[in-house]
């Protein structure tokens, strides 16, 4: 691990304007980076915003999901089935449905006409089945490594579901092949810096917005149901709508990173969504920093950074790399390394 | 505050790291100097990375061989290989960071629909040119993809009509749940119900599901004449093994394989699949002496144990056909490249000569093939005829036609 | 009655007892330590290329018989390492030692991928274990009888140590209360290292099994994990009966859905109804009693 307070230090004197430096080096990235690697940038953020949720319910509350995958998929796939409505002739389907046989839409897909009720879904849907899933199973007052083995499970059966069911979701190809979205073209020339900044904005209004949750009342009572759930059910509070309302939170963030993330990628498919995916999402936060938000932010661009310049020239290693960096981290450094810098600086 | 130092720090690093990326590569697809750079993104890791590999490898035969015989116009073909991890998402970033940053005239790779389906977009924004390698569900075609692998009309269908030829009028369709399996049934069941014959029952298992209990059972139930397996990988051994566990052999029970190649024959242990059919556009045991010289020159690379398999021939063929296009365009440029390409001719391959037609899929043979016990196929029946590609089948998706 | 439904009652019974031999290791120690160990799907693995290794020098018929203590020795040889090396050092933290034990996954799959490629090896059943039979209209392939006693005879073999020898007793006496124990003078590490092995080595006599109905490749143990992780879900912590009862509910369930979908839907309600069955048991099939809150 190299010794990241020798670097940080240095920008000490900065410390006030540090927040102000950062927003305005992220908001000019676009004129310095070229396409391709902006669009590699604005990927890894909106991965980003999926691992600040992960900080909320993993490192806060305790709560190990392995399957938020799920929830980036919903959201992923709710914005898919908008652009290709948006993109579709008059009385035509989607080609998919063709040569899976259908004729004509399938009636669930209709809503996601309107723009409106698009964006309503990728809000709603993921905190919705977030709320629900996770209520079912903590209402009974069962969680920890039970929790996690069952989101495991979800994490294989949706995504199971999703290929099983090609002619209304894409099956195994997913949806791809977008041309505009809310009336703007994709390929439009300030669509690629336009759809950075919104998720640059996504990115830093979740950050605020965690970073004030976690130091609020109810941040206090989910750390304190992470340390002692029956103490806290002693204190007089139940822990489980804290934790429901924690995870939908985690879950909502999911979805709309996996929106964004669909609009740089251009195709969401189930390949994004399943048990590895949805462990490696862990792997981002466990890496950057659990109980760190910031940390979790670079953690999510720093291992997909490393994937896509190491698995291309030694594929092999790059598995014998994140499973040793993992056990590395998780054993002996569980604080990731916003911990590291921390330790040091302190 | 620290939180936000180390924030900075990585984001610095990343927007450093990108920036040392993009400056590497040129621009443009007109290649200056004395060489020029294509792509080979295929997945070297995941899922995929089993078979995939061995299209790389055929790929990177092509071009060392073309560079060794003074390369393409006058210029060394430098190949950016790339991986694409088994994922569709990945696929289309690396073949926009293959076009886009690293300027490369043209890509051969992609090998699941998904992949190829994920990079279509990024080909046909940046007016590139793709060379897909891999036998397909067909409904596709796009000006800036050149589709060298079997069409249905040119694998599955003249399945279909060898099983009939040989008495087989009762179906069982076994396939892994993606989607060549399911749309390939999808126009094998409107060509089997319209020639008055029947599907008995159709069933699919996860990609690298090992349970095939109550598939088997369902079989049994049914006792069709003849089962069409597009089951994908290693699925595939455990169907064999379970069905012999069960008692059906492909001698009491035929079964026709789209998925089955040499390779894979190689690693089940041709014992448990022999007498089993396969259906392809080529065939390791093909005679002819592109093939024989092919196959030498692989196995001198890649060991003597290799097998060859239909998808490397695509592969392989692809480069060639660059090249031969590239050559009588007297250009780099993507758009001539592929209007050069449709009109060739036919050129001469391991799999003997084929040639692209208007619509950008290869003109080529179908064969069946049985499985013998040393995991080589002993070819039994062929198309007799050249066979032109149809995306669209015209029974099963009436109406539709490729419009270039 | 159906032939169909016979058939898969029969096929249900076979998937019901590799769930528990896949499941009981993980079982044992998740009841024990409180960790599940999410490499224990390549122990499984770890099985299967022992198998394979074991008919190259052995052929014949009797290879099979000899590859199932040598599966089970290697595989608990390798959980014993891990064990070692990893998860007691992570004991206090049950979370970090599931991450760190995939992490452990990620590199044995890709260590069986570099040693014995990405295709996967076929063992090839010998001839007593190749046939089948009919009765009542039900094929009855050896194969999977041959599972279905082996897994009988493991967990009569696991019944037998846990209720009638020493080792039982300690292991017995961890499981209740394991700062009881420990103050008693037991050797707790001991006892966690043991039924750590043990639960290795089924696994990997698991794999064995696995290799007589599918190729071994380095996933092999991925498609049977999550059933498994399941299984001890459902089960209830720590105990063999309820981990026994959950394998065989969710292996019935499993193939019976099968006569009326697809697997891949039969996946997704065989999750379905673990989250409804917890709803109505949350402590699972067989719960054992204690005062201890924080279980």
């Amino acid at each position: 691990m190299p010794d990241l307070s020798v670097l940080t230090a240095r920008f000490d004197p900065l410390k006030p304007f540090l927040p102000w430096l950062l927003l305005a080096l992220g908001l000019a990235a676009p004129f310095a980076l070229s396409a391709y690697d902006l669009n590699l940038l604005a990927r890894f953020m909106a991965m980003g915003i999926l691992a600040l949720g992960l900080v909320l319910i993993w490192g806060h509350g305790g709560i190990l999901s392995l399957g938020q995958g799920v929830f980036f998929g919903l959201g992923g796939y709710a914005i898919a089935i908008h652009m290709k409505l948006a993109d579709l002739p008059q009385g035509e389907i989607p080609d998919f449905m063709v040569w899976s046989g259908r004729t004509s839409l399938p009636l669930w897909w209709q809503p996601f006409a309107s723009p409106v009720f698009t964006l309503a879904a990728i809000l709603i849907i993921p905190t919705l089945v977030g709320a629900l899933f996770s209520g079912a199973v903590f209402h009974r007052r069962v969680g920890g490594t039970y929790f996690a083995l069952i989101t495991q499970a979800l994490a294989l059966a949706f995504s199971t579901l999703i290929i099983s069911r090609q002619d209304v979701t894409g099956g195994f190809n997913g949806l791809t092949d977008f041309y505009s979205v809310f009336g703007f073209g994709l390929a439009g020339p300030g669509t690629g810096s336009g759809l950075y900044w919104l998720t640059l904005a996504v990115l830093c209004v979740a950050f605020i917005g965690l970073r004030w949750l976690l130091a609020s009342r109810f941040g206090m009572l989910l750390r304190a149901s992470r340390d002692g759930e029956n103490r806290v059910r002693f204190l007089g509070y139940s822990p489980t709508p804290f934790k429901v309302v924690a995870f939908a939170i985690a879950a909502m963030l999911a979805g709309i990173g996996g929106a964004l993330f669909t609009l740089h990628a251009g195709v969401v498919s189930p390949a994004l969504i399943g048990v590895v995916p949805s462990i490696e999402m862990v792997v981002w936060v466990a890496i950057g920093g659990r109980y760190s938000l910031a940390g979790a932010i670079v953690g999510a661009l720093l291992v997909n950074l490393a994937r896509d310049a190491v698995s291309s020239a030694f594929p092999e290693l790059w598995l014998y790399l994140m499973g040793a960096l993992f056990i590395f981290v998780v054993t002996l450094l569980p604080r990731g390394l916003a911990g590291l810098a921390k330790g040091k600086a302190a | 505050m620290i939180r936000f130092r180390l924030f900075m720090l990585a984001t610095t690093a990343c927007a450093l790291t990108l920036a040392g990326c993009s400056s590497g590569g040129g621009n443009g697809s007109a290649p200056a100097g004395d060489s020029v750079s294509v792509g080979v993104l295929q997945s070297l890791t995941g899922t995929m990375a089993i078979s995939e590999i061995t299209v790389k490898n055929a790929e990177m035969l092509a071009i060392e061989e073309i560079n060794a015989a003074g390369g393409v116009m006058g210029k060394k073909i430098n190949a950016l290989v790339e991986d694409g991890a088994s994922d569709p998402s990945t696929f289309a970033q690396k073949a926009s960071k293959l076009i886009e940053s690293d300027g490369v005239s043209t890509v051969f790779g992609g090998w699941t629909s998904a992949s190829r389906k994920a990079m279509l977009p990024v080909f046909e924004r940046t007016k590139n040119l793709l060379w897909y390698p891999v036998q397909f569900e067909g409904n596709e075609c796009s000006p800036n993809i050149m589709y060298s692998g079997a069409q249905p009309n040119q694998q599955a269908l003249p399945a279909l009509e060898w099983a009939v030829s040989q008495g087989y009028k009762s179906f069982f369709l076994v396939g892994s749940d993606y989607v060549y399996p399911r749309t390939a049934n999808l126009i094998l069941k409107k060509h089997i119900e319209k020639g008055g014959m029947q599907v008995l029952g159709e069933a699919y298992v996860p990609l690298g599901g090992t349970d095939f209990s109550g598939v088997i059972a369902k079989i049994q139930q049914a006792k069709p004449a003849i089962i069409f397996n597009t089951l994908n990988g290693d699925s595939n051994v455990a169907f064999f093994k379970q069905m012999q566990a069960a008692g059906i052999s492909p001698k009491t029970m035929p079964v026709m394989s789209f998925s089955i190649g040499e390779q894979e024959a190689q690693a089940m242990g041709a014992g448990l699949v022999e007498g089993s059919y396969a259906a392809w556009n080529y065939f390791q045991s093909l005679t002819g002496d592109a093939n024989a010289k092919f196959i030498t020159a692989y196995k001198a690379k890649f060991g003597k144990d290799a097998a060859i398999t239909d998808p490397m021939v695509h592969g392989y063929l692809d480069v060639y056909a660059w090249k031969a296009a590239v050559e009588k365009a007297k250009s780099f440029d993507p758009d001539a490249v592929r209007k050069a390409a449709a009109t060739l001719g036919g050129f001469d391959t391991p799999m003997g000569k084929v040639s692209f037609a208007a619509n950008q899929s290869l003109v080529q043979k179908a064969y069946i093939g049985k499985l013998k016990a040393d995991g080589q196929f002993e070819i039994i029946a062929d198309s007799g005829k050249d066979l032109a590609p149809e995306p669209y089948d015209a029974i099963a998706f009436p109406g539709k036609t490729c419009k270039l | 009655m159906d032939a169909l439904f016979l058939n898969q009652l029969f096929n249900g019974a076979s998937l019901a007892s590799l769930y528990l031999l896949a499941a009981l290791g993980l079982a044992l120690s998740f009841g024990l330590m409180r960790v599940i160990n999410m490499a224990h799907g390549e122990m499984l693995m770890l099985g299967g290329y022992l198998a394979w290794m074991t008919l190259l020098v052995v052929p014949g018929a009797l290879g099979i018989i000899l590859a199932i203590p040598v599966a089970f020795i290697g595989a608990a040889a390798m959980g014993g390492i891990i064990q070692t090396a990893l998860i007691r050092r992570l004991s206090a933290r049950p979370l970090d030692t599931l991450l760190a034990t995939w992490g452990v996954s990620l590199i044995l799959q890709q260590g069986a991928r570099d040693l014995f490629g990405a295709i996967g090896v076929e063992v090839r059943a010998p001839e007593w274990l190749t046939g089948s039979f009919m009765a009542f209209g039900v094929t009855f392939p050896s194969a999977r009888l041959f599972i279905i006693l082996i897994a009988a005879l493991v967990l009569g073999g696991l019944a037998l140590l846990l209720l009638k020898t020493r080792i039982g007793l300690l292991v017995r006496a961890v499981n209740q209360d394991r700062m009881m124990a420990s103050a008693t003078g037991i050797d707790v590490s001991r006892v966690d290292f043991t039924v750590f092995c043990l639960g290795s080595g089924v696994a990997g006599l698991a794999g064995v099994m696995l290799a007589l109905l599918g190729p071994v490749t380095p996933n092999v143990g991925q498609s049977y994990i999550i059933p498994a992780f399941l299984v001890v879900v459902m089960g209830g912590l720590g105990s063999i009966v309820g981990t026994t009862a959950s394998a065989i509910i969710l292996g019935l369930f499993a193939a019976l859905a099968q006569i009326f979908v697809d697997v891949s839907v039969a996946q997704m309600l065989l999750l379905v109804f673990v989250i409804l069955f917890i709803q109505v048991r949350p402590q699972g099939v067989v719960a054992v009693k204690t005062r201890q809150l924080d279980a």
